[in-house]
């Protein structure tokens, strides 16, 4: 008799479309003793996100989440012990549901919805959580770091790169054409733009309140972002410190400050929403991350979005909405400028900016998403959008994503 | 006098997404950890109600009104630490005044006001909630209960007038009346829910931030607070004749807090709430000028605070690890500690005996008990499987070799004692603690015999021990205090309060309870009817009156105790030929049960109790036993058996739950004069556990 014939083991495997259900973050607040958060845990901002979007959706059984996956780049304290997993925990999600920790700098929570959604797209995952925080205030950046004193001893990356405020002077001394006018200017417009959307009505969407303690004042409630300063004027704007550099050009103004907030999303597969019956606010297209010179850091959205429209066949033309994170303002002016995008194009940031509204670094790119996706509701004209950020020790990130609203030009 | 640590009403003025208008959040903190609770005293309410007036006069108006507390407490009531300084009924009753005026503002007040009860909220803290309009509740608060009666006061800031009102007066005497006698008793939030004491309860996690959205819910008109309807008239009546039943039962009437509480539930069915208060501050005036409150402060201060330090303990840094347990014997009493140390030590216990099949009933009891939990879901699978595996029996000592503490539970007879004693002493390390749970022989002369004397401890436990608090630690004369320190953080393990007592003849408890008992059922024998007898020492708070405690115990178990006291101690100890006889008889009890469940004297009992000619009245029965009480702690106390009235104190209220109104014995020894009497002084110097005059 002849042997069996081996089984082999196989999968018909189909690519799914992934889409982006709906996002939501906390205020954001200043990093210090004095700011929004002072008294209040990294993790409980983040428990508190996931609490949320799960009530908004309450066609989505706990259960049915596949994964959670939260960035944070200070992985200490009440931001470590894989916080993906205990903020899943703390969240009341069922203990079947697992989770992780990722960094990658400022794209950590960019990361985290890349990596999701890549799972969902192979099969892995049918729904999942993606988001980050970032405490500054309780963790500021670079603490406990131990860099390996090869960097410098072998030149692996310039005395600077650590610093980003450095790498963004030396941006400048990379385009002179940049000036510290026009990133001034940039900086005031989009303190004007996010007042704007704010007034309008546009941003509150967007934020889930937080019970803040203070042992001394008692209970509060956090409702509104606290870092924009509205009103603020290209010549306020001049008369600020360069710490940087003597005479530089970056000031606290034309850059992104130091913050404590949190975000996330629910990804899902396209066919697992309809089943569920969850929203489609996006449709992943496809992405791009890239490695630059640590020292100028800023630069990395430039390579990472060529590479971003070269996987998915696009060009920069077919891209009707920029969500850029404005780390720095001369960071975003180097794109625009390498793309020939005028700085005050109105699909670049249309209701303002990191400058404005803070940037809690691991937990900026999934705000980027929320609010791509807010527009895409408003703009059914639009069909691809991007999102892109600069990442620390010299890396770009950018997501493209397609508007499942979008009429197809009828407009 | 004791610093009040002031809670403080911390005040910010927040926006609510889609609220116009600002809401004042009030949130009461002590600025200490959940370990201090926050408690309300005279500053504390002050700044509370600077807090609504600030509030009250700001412009434009706000919203609503919420308060919440500290993590994991909203408030667990009035301060108690200043009653020993209250020397006038004056002060007692503006206590009383001050904290319904003060709460009576968030009732009156036309703003919306609202109680987010974050965590535990007893008595004062609970009665704020309720003079609030609405109320959310935190799944995650630990207890909520109204404790008064407990103590010995009423829920006298309202309570007992808000609370019927709500939940209607049933469910109100079950919390004011059952639960707080009821050792205490606490609601947990979702009891809390269905009775109706909060309008809606959310998760922990973000409580505050979904009270506050519920809370603009109700002021928009989108949430609706529907309250069911509350029964009058029979309903009421009848709860408060509950109520009074249940206080029957469990002070005879002795303590006066729960029926002051029952005549203001009964008010509160018709009066308004200015009139409730009134009554509710004269009541409170008078208990907290009460001998009772006093004492039962006293009793709540001991089982707090001195059943944790135990007074005369050894250093703990001198306990040595417990890494495993043996236990001699397989009987009822090894089983039960075989589980208490398994359960509670998590370390290998095993149980020896002399054969096979008693050590096979030893280990099948504990796998018994631990299904048994696992029934009621208070273990996990896993859990149930560790602990069963743990507990091992065998019929050879070898298998003590490597445990850290071995204690016997064998025949209550000396040389039994001592012969096992030695064979394990044989096998253990030098290191092992040796204990014995002996009732009444003494520690001492059982280690006589001992290579190694001085590791040698008392370990006396009551019976049933997975329930009864109390641990007699006997130091014998040659203990040393690693040996002894180690006894003690085994105790605490185990969960029990621990006391200290010296090697003497049936230890603390068992000595002032055989001492007592001896003396009503002496009555008899002389001639005094049982009933008579029997509920002559009611007012002395033991918990069943003496011949059902004899019932309870066992005529053998009691003649044994008291023969051996006899023994030690012929002038004051006798052995009641009654009682004799009624052992002799195999009788259970001097009682028996029609099949309506009536109480009588059993017939066969009458007749074989021999008794004298001369029948005592019920006073005198009650003189003879407390002055007695009172002549033997006298000794226990200059013998130095313990080191304190609060220790002897601390043994009964534990060991046998005697009265907290009471505080135990000694401060109503006192304050009936009968210490004075009989041993020329009192126990406790005024004002420790009574009124200060």
């Amino acid at each position: 008799m002849a042997a069996p014939s081996p089984v082999r083991p196989h999968t018909t495997r189909a690519l799914r479309d992934v889409v982006f259900v709906d996002g939501i973050r906390t205020p954001f607040g200043k990093a210090g003793p004095r700011g929004l958060y002072a008294e209040t845990r990294a993790d409980d901002l983040i428990v508190r996100v996931i609490r949320e979007l799960l009530r908004r959706h309450p066609e989505l059984p706990p259960h049915r989440v596949d994964e959670v996956a939260i960035a944070a780049t200070t992985q200490i304290g009440d931001q470590g012990l894989t916080i993906g997993r205990t903020a899943a925990l703390l969240a009341g999600l069922p203990n079947t549901v697992p989770g992780f920790a990722i960094d990658r700098m400022c794209a950590g929570a960019m990361t985290a919805v890349t990596t999701v959604g890549s799972g969902i797209a192979f099969g892995a995952y049918d729904v999942a959580i993606a988001g980050g925080v970032e405490h500054m205030g309780r963790h500021p950046m670079g603490e406990g770091v131990d860099p390996n004193p090869r960097f410098l001893s072998e030149r692996i990356v310039d005395a600077s790169a650590m610093v980003m405020g450095q790498t963004a002077e030396n941006l400048h001394d990379r385009y002179p054409g940049i000036t510290k006018q026009r990133a001034d200017t940039f900086a005031a417009a989009s303190q004007a733009k996010y007042a704007k959307a704010l007034a309008e009505g546009r941003i509150d969407a967007d934020l889930v309140s937080v019970a803040t303690r203070s042992a001394e004042r008692g209970y509060g409630l956090a409702t509104a972002d606290e870092p924009p300063r509205p009103g603020t004027s290209v010549e306020d704007l001049a008369a600020l410190k360069t710490p940087f550099r003597s005479h530089g050009r970056i000031t606290a103004g034309n850059a992104a400050g130091l913050n404590d907030g949190a975000t996330g999303c629910i990804l899902a597969a396209e066919d697992v929403a309809e089943e569920l019956g969850l929203p489609r606010a996006m449709r992943l297209v496809g992405y791009g991350f890239v490695g630059v010179e640590p020292e100028v850091m800023g630069v990395g959205p430039v390579p990472s979005t060529e590479k971003a429209l070269r996987n998915t066949g696009l060009s920069i033309e077919d891209i009707g909405l920029f969500e850029l994170n404005e780390a720095f303002a001369v960071q975003v002016l180097a794109f625009l400028d390498h793309f020939g995008i005028d700085a005050d194009d109105p699909r670049v940031n249309p209701w303002g900016g990191a400058i404005a509204v803070g940037h809690p670094l691991a937990s900026s790119g999934v705000r980027l998403m929320t609010q791509l996706a807010r527009h895409f509701a408003e703009r059914p004209d639009v069909r691809y959008g991007i999102t892109a950020m600069c990442i620390g020790i010299g890396m770009g990130g950018t997501v493209i994503w397609e508007n499942p609203a979008y009429d197809g030009g009828r407009q | 006098m004791t610093a009040e640590v002031v809670t403080r009403a911390l005040l910010r003025y927040l926006a609510v997404p889609g609220l116009p208008g600002d809401v004042a959040l009030i949130t009461l903190d002590n600025g200490l950890d959940h370990t201090r609770p926050s408690t309300f005293g005279l500053a504390g309410l002050s700044s509370l109600d600077g807090a609504l007036d600030e509030i009250m006069a700001r412009t434009p108006k706000v919203r609503a009104i919420a308060v919440t507390g500290k993590p994991f407490i909203f408030a667990v009531g009035a301060d108690l630490s200043g009653v020993p300084q209250i020397g006038t009924r004056e002060q007692a009753v503006e206590i009383g005044a001050l904290g319904h005026r003060v709460f009576r503002r968030f009732t009156d007040s036309s703003i919306p006001t609202f109680a987010f009860v974050n965590g535990a909220a007893m008595g004062g803290g609970l009665e704020l909630a309720l003079h609030c309009h609405f109320r959310t509740l935190s799944a995650g608060a630990a207890a909520i209960a109204l404790p008064e009666c407990f103590l010995g006061l009423v829920p006298g800031w309202g309570g007992t007038q808000l609370l019927p009102n709500l939940i209607g007066a049933d469910k109100a005497v079950t919390v004011i009346i059952d639960n707080a006698l009821n050792q205490n008793r606490m609601l947990k939030a979702k009891q809390a829910l269905e009775f109706g004491i909060a309008d809606v309860m959310f998760e922990p996690a973000d409580f505050l931030e979904e009270s506050l959205r519920w809370l603009g819910a109700v002021l928009d008109g989108s949430t609706a607070v529907n309250r069911p309807e509350i029964g009058r008239g029979d309903t009421w009546t009848a709860a408060v004749a509950r109520g009074r039943a249940i206080a029957d039962m469990k002070t005879g009437g002795h303590a006066p807090a729960p029926y002051r509480a029952l005549e203001l539930l009964a008010l509160a069915e018709t009066a308004d709430l200015t009139t409730g208060a009134a009554a509710e501050d004269q009541a409170l005036a008078d208990l907290l000028m009460s001998q009772e409150l006093r004492a039962g402060l006293y009793s709540f201060d001991l089982v707090q605070k001195r059943a944790k330090r135990p007074a005369g303990a050894p250093d703990k840094s001198l306990a040595r690890p417990v890494t495993k347990v043996g236990i001699v014997g397989a009987g009822l009493m090894a089983s039960q500690l075989a589980m208490l140390f398994a359960q509670r030590l998590e370390v290998p216990v095993v149980l020896t005996d002399v054969d096979q099949d008693r050590v096979d009933k030893g280990v099948g009891y504990v796998h018994r008990e631990i299904d048994t939990l696992l029934q009621k879901r208070r273990v996990s699978h896993d859990k149930a499987n560790r602990l069963k595996a743990l507990v091992t029996g065998s019929l050879t000592k070898d298998v003590f070799a490597d445990a850290d503490f071995v204690i016997e539970a064998v025949f209550e007879e000396m040389s039994v004692k001592q012969a096992v004693l030695a064979e394990v002493e044989a096998v253990v390390s030098t290191e092992c603690v040796l204990a014995t749970n002996t009732s009444s022989l003494s520690v001492t002369e059982m280690a006589a015999q001992l290579v190694h004397p001085d590791r040698l401890v008392g370990f006396h436990f009551f019976n049933p021990v997975a329930v009864l608090p109390l641990l007699e630690v006997v130091r014998g004369a040659a203990t040393d205090d690693a040996t002894l320190a180690t006894a003690f953080a085994v105790g605490r393990t185990l969960r029990k309060s621990c006391v200290l007592v010296q090697d003497a003849p049936a230890f603390v408890f068992n000595r002032l309870v055989t001492r007592a008992l001896g003396e009503v059922i002496g009555a008899v024998d002389d001639g005094t009817p049982f009933e008579v007898a029997d509920r002559a020492v009611g007012e002395l708070g033991l918990p069943l009156s003496p011949f059902i405690l004899l019932q309870l115990v066992g005529p053998a178990v009691a003649l044994h105790t008291a023969e051996s006291l006899q023994a030690a101690f012929p002038d004051r100890f006798g052995a009641s030929p009654g009682l004799r006889a009624l052992v002799a008889a195999g009788k259970a009890g001097v009682y028996t049960w029609g099949t309506d469940g009536q109480q009588s004297l059993d017939p066969e009992v009458e007749a074989l109790w021999p008794r004298g000619a001369t029948a005592l009245t019920g006073p005198e029965v009650l003189d003879r036993a407390r002055s007695a009480l009172a002549e033997e702690i006298r000794i226990l106390l200059d013998d130095g058996v313990v080191a304190a009235p609060e220790d002897v104190d601390l043994c009964l209220l534990l060991g046998g739950g005697w009265a907290f109104w009471n505080g135990g014995i000694t401060p109503y020894l006192d304050r009936t004069g009968v210490s004075e009497k009989v041993t020329g002084r009192r126990f406790l110097e005024p004002g420790v556990a009574s009124l200060p005059g």
